[in-house]
């Protein structure tokens, strides 16, 4: 990893009495997809302002590529952002949103032209300059808020919640073509959603975050399958908890496996299938096992178990995830 | 079953536009009306506006209150402006109640008491009242209600845009002129246009602030009727009606410009 381009150190932004942020280091390297993940109100979006300059730290400092950032109004920033519910300037045709950081930097037009036809190009929306924010569609305009924030090519480009106004298949396509974008432009972006899926598909690393701090930072993988405590594990999918004597444990539902006779996993309890729900590609079952209700995961195509099936729930040593508290 | 309005409500309705604009129907009519006598209808004519091209002391009293009412209708929208800014983005500044209570107060306060109040001032300032005093009093007493006007289109603006614009590159004060401004324009017009009314039917603070030499078209005509009703006096009211009405459908479309583009 390279020299770090933003770099948190123990941040706190309080709002009266409450942090929304609080006390949070955090490092997000120069060319990498970073998502900031939480429930509502953990104060991601606050994270986002101090960031951009909208909000400013009551303790700890924001550097960015090595300069502290504590003074230097939003304007100066070389960050931009996209807002949370797009911002488009209504008065303005696409053309001239898109323009819009190009003309503050006082480009000369025939640049500016040229660029705007490039970023209308690069987000697909050809043709459509012309046009004003409330003659477009949901999607339309969150592309058009994405290309207004790249066309000054930003050091780092800030997505509050981007996709939430976007329909499920619309999202999942957006998903993917945001990182491709930004793998060819080399920029480093930083995504902010409550939606575990999205942070999980972008990004090169995520942060958990709870009640303004970060709870568990790491690649996708990792934090999914290490999550240090129950509720990283539960907030970034579905989790079986057992309580034991030396803490507590999880498996995901994708890791038990289900068999009519007894198998020989390490662990394993006998059951009842309670509910079954298809998914198309997977199968989610609802097993009764000793007092306790479980979830397991299989992929269709395999044996099916009926509700109200004998079965036996068995997960290998290694699915056993060790959660704190 | 749909049921059409009830005859009741139809009546009422009928009865209070009859109310409000039948002594102005019968205004314009009469300006028209070729009889020197005001109540005798004896054919239609021009002639009451003719007179009034000639009437050199009743041009004067338009001029007069035209420019009165152009500068003090843009000294009160400016001023307006930068104090509804001041309570919408203000936040919770020092006095910003009793900032408030102040911009409002004009709103409800009996007019001859500002008059008088005005009057006083000016005396004690020892200015020669006159063409600007009267501009300054009027802008006074309708600052509020161009703050009024600004201020509701202002705290329903996005904040958020503002910021977009600054996150892309502007200064404050240039996102406030490039994205702000353009958004709450036609609220800004409206509030240019009421005050502008206001000022050019004002009678009350003209009285009390004007000195010789600016006498308002509503003190000609206040003057005039009290020696007695003449039809000129109908052909010049009804010229001001019409200069309202044109404003007013002008400020109409162009909110609804705003709204359509
Ligand atoms: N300007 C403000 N004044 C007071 N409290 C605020 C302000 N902005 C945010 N907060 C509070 O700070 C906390 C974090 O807010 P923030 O907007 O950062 O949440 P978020 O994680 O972005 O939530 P969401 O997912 O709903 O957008 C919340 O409790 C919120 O009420
Ligand atoms: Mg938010």
């Amino acid at each position: 990893m390279s020299a770090p381009l933003v770099r948190f150190e123990g941040v706190t932004r309080r709002f009266g009495a409450e942090a929304a942020v609080d006390d949070v280091s955090l490092e997000i390297a120069e060319g990498e997809f970073f998502a900031l993940l939480g429930p509502s109100g953990c104060g991601k979006t606050t994270l986002m302002r101090l960031l951009a300059g909208f909000e400013a730290p009551d303790a700890g400092r924001i550097l960015l590529a090595g300069e502290d950032l504590a003074g230097v109004p939003p304007h100066r920033r070389p960050v931009h952002m996209m807002f949370q519910a797009y911002a488009l300037f209504p008065h303005l045709s696409v053309a001239r949103n898109v323009a819009f950081g190009l003309k503050a930097q006082g480009r000369a037009r025939a640049e500016i032209d040229a660029r705007v036809e490039e970023m209308l190009a690069l987000v697909k929306l050809e043709g459509l300059g012309g046009r004003k924010p409330d003659q477009l569609s949901g999607g339309q305009k969150q592309r058009v808020a994405l290309a207004r924030a790249l066309a000054p090519a930003p050091k780092l480009l800030l997505l509050d919640e981007p996709m939430a106004a976007l329909d499920r298949k619309l999202r999942e396509e957006t998903q993917l073509e945001l990182r491709t974008l930004q793998r060819q432009l080399g920029l480093t972006f930083l995504i902010v959603t409550h939606d575990q899926d999205e942070a999980m598909v972008t990004a090169d690393r995520l942060a958990v975050m709870r009640t303004g701090r970060i709870v568990q930072v790491g690649p996708p993988a990792e934090v999914y399958e290490r999550p240090i405590d129950r509720f990283v594990a539960g907030f970034l999918g579905e989790v079986n908890l057992f309580e034991g004597p030396d803490g507590c444990t999880g498996v995901r539902p994708e890791r038990m496996a289900l068999s009519r006779a007894e198998p020989k996993a390490a662990g394993r309890l006998p059951g009842k299938v309670a509910e079954a729900g298809y998914l198309g590609d997977r199968t989610v079952y609802v097993i009764e096992a000793a007092g306790r209700t479980l979830r397991a995961a299989q992929p269709s195509g395999g044996d099916a178990f009926r509700v109200g099936d004998a079965v036996w729930v068995s997960w290998p040593a290694t699915a056993v995830m060790r959660l704190a508290e | 079953m749909r049921r059409g309005p009830s005859p009741f409500l139809v009546a009422m309705v009928a009865a209070g536009l009859v109310f409000l604009y039948a002594p102005i129907a019968l205004l314009i009519l009469y300006s028209f009306n070729a009889s020197q006598l005001v109540t005798v209808w004896g054919g239609t004519s021009l002639r009451w506006y003719a007179a009034l091209a000639h009437d050199e002391q009743m041009l004067d009293a338009v001029s007069v209150s035209l420019r009165v009412g152009l500068i003090s209708a843009s000294l009160a929208t400016g001023l307006g402006l930068l104090a509804a800014v001041a309570l919408v983005r203000g936040g919770r500044f020092r006095g910003r109640t009793a900032f408030s209570g102040m911009v409002y107060a004009p709103l409800v306060m009996p007019e001859v008491i500002l008059g008088l109040a005005l009057l006083l001032l000016f005396v004690s300032l020892k200015l020669p009242r006159g063409f600007w005093t009267v501009t300054a009093g009027h802008a006074t007493v309708t600052l509020c209600y161009a703050t009024v006007v600004i201020q509701a289109r202002l705290a329903g603006f996005d904040r958020s845009l503002e910021e977009a614009a600054q996150d892309l590159g502007l200064s404050p004060a240039r996102a406030f002129l490039a994205v702000t401004l353009p958004n709450i324009a036609p609220a800004v017009a409206a509030a240019w246009m009421l005050a502008f009314t206001l000022s050019l039917d004002d009678l009350v603070i003209a009285s009390f602030t004007s000195g010789p030499g600016a006498t308002t078209l509503p003190m000609r005509l206040y003057s005039q009727v009290r020696l007695g009703v003449n039809p000129e006096i109908n052909a010049v009211s009804t010229l001001l009606i019409g200069v309202v009405a044109a404003g007013v459908v002008a400020a109409f479309l162009i909110q609804q410009g705003k709204t359509k583009t």
